[in-house]
Order: structure tokens, then C-alpha cells, then sequence
């Protein structure tokens, strides 16, 4: 059995929630890179990363979306490995410590980065993040396939299991990502590449997962791994200008964690907007679903 | 005139070697270049731009049929240049301060463009006094913001905070788009206007220059 086989033999795993915005709520100021954080403020990122361990998260992500050389400037050695090294002492043994790789940003079809840059960009940090120590490596809120593929190929390198998840938020049924692609090819492309898990993170909220996530489940033999957003973000006038605001509280959002875990979710977190209130919520509806 | 019938399908299917082919062609068989632009790409990239709403076209059918668009504007812009016409309207976009993202920026440039807007792109991160030059400079009609954080999207208010301040606020009318983007949130921070999607965009541009 794979080491991911062996993780999941104990039951749907509840991952973690937002990190941005947690981050914020420590400080964190709008507009800035939130990656550079791992250096600079250390001990606030692993605030939030002990808020998840603590609210009971079984894995929690690292504060590495953007460490990549396309994507972002500055010593990226430096900020990926902090950004496990934070996770793990947050983590304490408690949960994994799976480490985020996001997109470049680029277009690989407009010519605004070749693939060459992209793999080297990707390889670079994977090996960072796997030297630090990570358990596992997460390309996360995809949307090309093509991208996808350099980047699964740069996890798979390392030797740690893969996953790979998608961001599903557009098409009349908001089943396609913004490269037009579907749960279907997403998943055949992804089982080629090699990953050892496929997913959908972020997204125009959780009441839209449950489809993807069956039809991901579907049309793979993979495990699936579901981090929706917490609805969709309301903009509202403060006096300190225009904020926003996700308007779903956590227990609506765990609400579908049986519809998720009905669908094939093996993975349940969530993305924008959710926070450590949520992933209890989700830990009290998977112990509920167990009773029932 | 079926090789603009070919010109609009070339555009429309994003082949941009036919799309070329058939702007020279045309352009030696005496076609003029305003008629390729308004009879033909204009209107193409409108149904490129139509098909994108309708969810029919990605963003990969959209770039290389602005590719196409732009391979046959390359070979009319001097021509039209040289008679002297006008552009629709002239357009200073980018994606505000703090803010590297520029696809959503980019779609819109290129659907611009494919309006026959004159589009002056100065790309991503850009502070508001940049866009004040830009927009100065070259006596745009437009400034066009773009951005994709929730982090990032004060800096729209900041941007057109910083026209007021300049007085060059009732120069130009500004639009604002972008995934976190709503039509309360351009309305509070004083927008003219607010694209729901990149085809949109073009249709509220053409509003605002005829406004």
C-alpha cells in the first residue's frame, strides 16, 4: 500500500482552512506576500498553523503557495523551508505537514513563461520543501493542465507522495476551470502524470464541490481531496474602507461534509474564507456521519 | 469580400497564419485597412468575445484568438495609421499596486484591442502615479484597473483617489474589474464602471467613451 494508502486506511482525513486571511487578522498587511511571513514573522505563522493542529486538523498545509521564482522574488530556499519548518513544529507530531506548491501565475499557452522556466521553478521549490522535512507535496488551485503536469512531474521527483488539485470555478456549471478543463480531464491527465491524489481547492464555494467531486471520484482511481471556499466574498463598506467578508457560517459549510464524503471525498478542508471554527466544525460533522 | 468572411473564421477559430494570409491578401486586392478592422475584426473578435460569456470559450480559445486578431491588426495598424483614423477610444490599463496578476488584465487588453480601442498596457503593479503619467501622456479617455486579491483591491480606491488629487478625475473615466471585484465595490470607491467579465468590459468601454 502507498504511504497516502496507508494514511487514508484510518478514514476521511479533515485537512486545514484559510491561511491568508488568518494571517491578516495577525497583521499581515494587504497587498503583501504572505510566503516572505516565514522569515519575517515566524511565530504568527505558526500561530495559525497551531490554531488548525489545535482545532484538530490532521494534515496542515504549509505558507508556501507562492515560493515559487515565477510567482514571487526573494530567498525562496529560505522562505520554503521556514514555511515547513513552522508547520512541523506547530504540528508536534500531530498532524502531517503537507507542502504547498500554487501556481506560477504565467500562461504557459500565451508564451508569458516557457516550460522550461516553470519546471526549474517548480523543481527548485519541491526540493526545498522536501529536504525541510515535508510529508507530503500539495500542487494546489491549478487551472492549466499543461502547468499542472510540469509541476506534479517537479513533486514526484522528490519521492513524497503527490497531490494535485484543481481550481474549479468557471463554465455554466462552474465545472471547468478557467482553462476550460473538466473534472474528467483533469483527472485522466492527472493519473498519467502520476499523482497520488487529485483534487478541487477553492473554487466559487462549497454548495458547487459535491459535483466535481463526484465526477473527479468518478472517472480515477485516485483519492480526492476537496478544499472548497467558504461561499463567495461579500464586499462591505467600514470606515476603514471596503472589506470583505465570507458569509457562510462553519456549521453550514460543515453541513456538507456528508454530501463530500458521499461524493469520494477522501481530503476535507477548506480554502477562502474558512478558519479554525470551520475544521471543528467539519471534525464534529465526521464524528456525527460516524454515528448515524 | 469572402476572404473577410475568411479573416472573421480564421479569427473566430484562432488561426493566426490565416489570419495574416488573408489580411495581406485583402490588403493587395485593395481592401481598405478600416474595413478589415470595422467589417471584420471587430466584429469577430465580438463573437470570440460573445462565446467567452456564453461559457462556450476558455481562456485558451480567447488568447489565440486575440493572437489571430493581433497578427492581422499588425499588418492593417500602419495603413490605418497613415489615413488618419481614430480609434474608438484610447485605453490606459493594468492591475494596481501590490497586485502581480495580469491575465484577467491581459483578456481584457486584448478584447479591447480587438474592439478597436487604442490600449496602452503598463502591465502589473502599477502605482497610481503611473497610470496618472500614462494616462496624461497619451490624453487616454480610459483608465482600466484590474486586480485579483481581496488584498489588492484597495489599491483601486487608492489609484482613483490619486486622479482626484492630481485633477485629472473628470479627465478620464476609470473602470474597474477582476475576480473579488463587485458593482457595490466600484460604486464605493467612485468607479465610472464595473466589467463583470472581460467581455463585458469592451460593451461598458464603449459606453463610457460615448458617454
Amino acid at each position: 500500500m502507498s504511504r497516502l494508502g496507508e494514511w487514508l486506511a484510518g478514514g476521511p482525513f479533515i485537512t486545514d482552512g484559510a491561511w491568508g486571511t488568518e494571517l491578516q487578522a495577525r497583521g499581515l498587511a494587504p497587498g503583501a506576500a504572505p510566503d516572505t511571513w516565514n522569515v519575517t514573522h515566524p511565530e504568527r505563522v505558526e500561530a495559525v498553523a497551531r490554531a488548525y493542529v489545535e482545532a484538530g486538523s490532521q494534515i496542515i498545509l504549509t505558507n508556501t503557495f507562492r515560493a515559487n521564482a515565477v510567482a514571487m522574488e526573494g530567498d525562496l530556499e529560505a522562505i520554503n523551508r521556514a514555511g515547513v519548518a513552522i508547520s512541523k513544529r506547530a504540528a508536534a507530531g500531530e498532524a502531517l505537514v503537507f507542502a504547498s506548491i500554487g501556481p506560477t501565475g504565467k500562461m504557459l499557452i500565451a508564451g508569458e513563461i516557457g516550460e522550461e522556466q516553470a519546471q526549474a521553478a517548480f523543481s527548485a521549490q519541491a526540493a526545498a520543501l522536501t529536504a525541510a522535512g515535508a510529508d507530503a507535496l500539495l500542487v494546489e488551485t491549478m487551472s492549466d493542465i499543461a502547468e499542472a503536469r510540469l509541476a506534479v512531474a517537479a513533486a514526484k521527483s522528490t519521492g513524497l507522495p503527490v497531490i494535485v488539485s484543481f481550481a474549479f470555478d468557471s463554465g455554466k456549471n462552474k465545472d471547468r476551470t478557467m482553462m476550460g478543463a473538466t473534472p474528467e480531464a483533469v483527472a485522466a491527465a492527472m493519473v498519467e502524470a502520476g499523482a497520488d491524489a487529485v483534487g478541487a481547492n477553492c473554487g466559487v464555494g462549497v454548495e458547487h464541490t459535491a459535483p466535481v467531486c463526484r465526477r473527479l471520484h468518478a472517472a480515477c482511481d485516485l483519492p480526492v481531496w476537496i478544499k472548497p471556499n467558504a461561499g463567495l466574498p461579500i464586499i462591505e463598506n467600514t470606515l476603514e474602507g471596503p472589506t470583505v467578508r465570507y458569509d457562510m457560517s462553519a456549521e453550514v459549510f460543515a453541513s456538507h461534509f456528508t454530501a463530500l464524503r458521499e461524493a469520494g471525498a477522501s481530503f476535507v478542508g477548506g480554502c477562502c474564507g474558512s478558519t479554525p471554527d470551520f475544521i471543528r466544525a467539519l471534525v464534529r460533522a465526521r464524528a456525527n456521519a460516524r454515528c448515524a | 469580400m469572402s476572404d473577410l468572411q475568411k479573416l472573421h473564421q480564421a479569427v473566430i477559430d484562432g488561426d493566426w497564419k490565416t489570419a495574416a494570409a488573408v489580411t495581406e491578401a485583402a490588403i493587395a486586392e485593395g481592401t481598405a485597412a478600416l474595413t478589415i478592422v470595422n467589417g471584420c475584426l471587430v466584429p469577430a473578435m465580438a463573437e470570440v468575445g460573445r462565446r467567452y460569456e456564453c461559457e462556450e470559450y476558455f481562456v485558451p480559445e480567447l488568447l489565440l484568438a486575440a493572437r489571430a486578431m493581433k497578427a492581422s491588426m499588425q499588418i492593417v495598424r500602419p495603413l490605418l495609421t497613415a489615413t488618419g483614423a481614430q480609434p474608438v477610444g484610447r485605453v490606459v490599463i493594468g492591475t494596481v499596486k501590490g497586485d502581480l496578476h495580469d491575465i484577467g488584465k491581459n483578456l481584457v487588453a486584448s478584447l479591447l484591442e480587438g474592439g478597436g480601442f487604442e490600449v496602452i498596457d503598463l502591465g502589473a503593479d502599477v502605482a497610481p502615479e503611473r497610470f496618472i503619467e500614462a494616462a496624461a501622456a497619451r490624453h487616454a479617455d480610459l483608465v482600466a484597473l484590474s486586480a485579483l486579491l481581496t488584498v489588492t483591491m484597495t489599491s483601486m480606491k487608492t489609484t482613483i483617489d490619486a486622479f482626484q488629487t492630481a485633477g485629472l478625475r473628470e479627465k478620464v473615466k476609470i473602470m474597474v474589474g477582476g475576480a473579488p471585484v463587485t458593482q457595490q465595490y466600484a460604486d464605493a470607491i467612485g468607479a465610472d464602471g464595473y466589467g463583470e467579465s472581460a467581455g463585458a468590459a469592451v460593451a461598458l468601454a464603449r459606453k463610457l467613451v460615448a458617454a
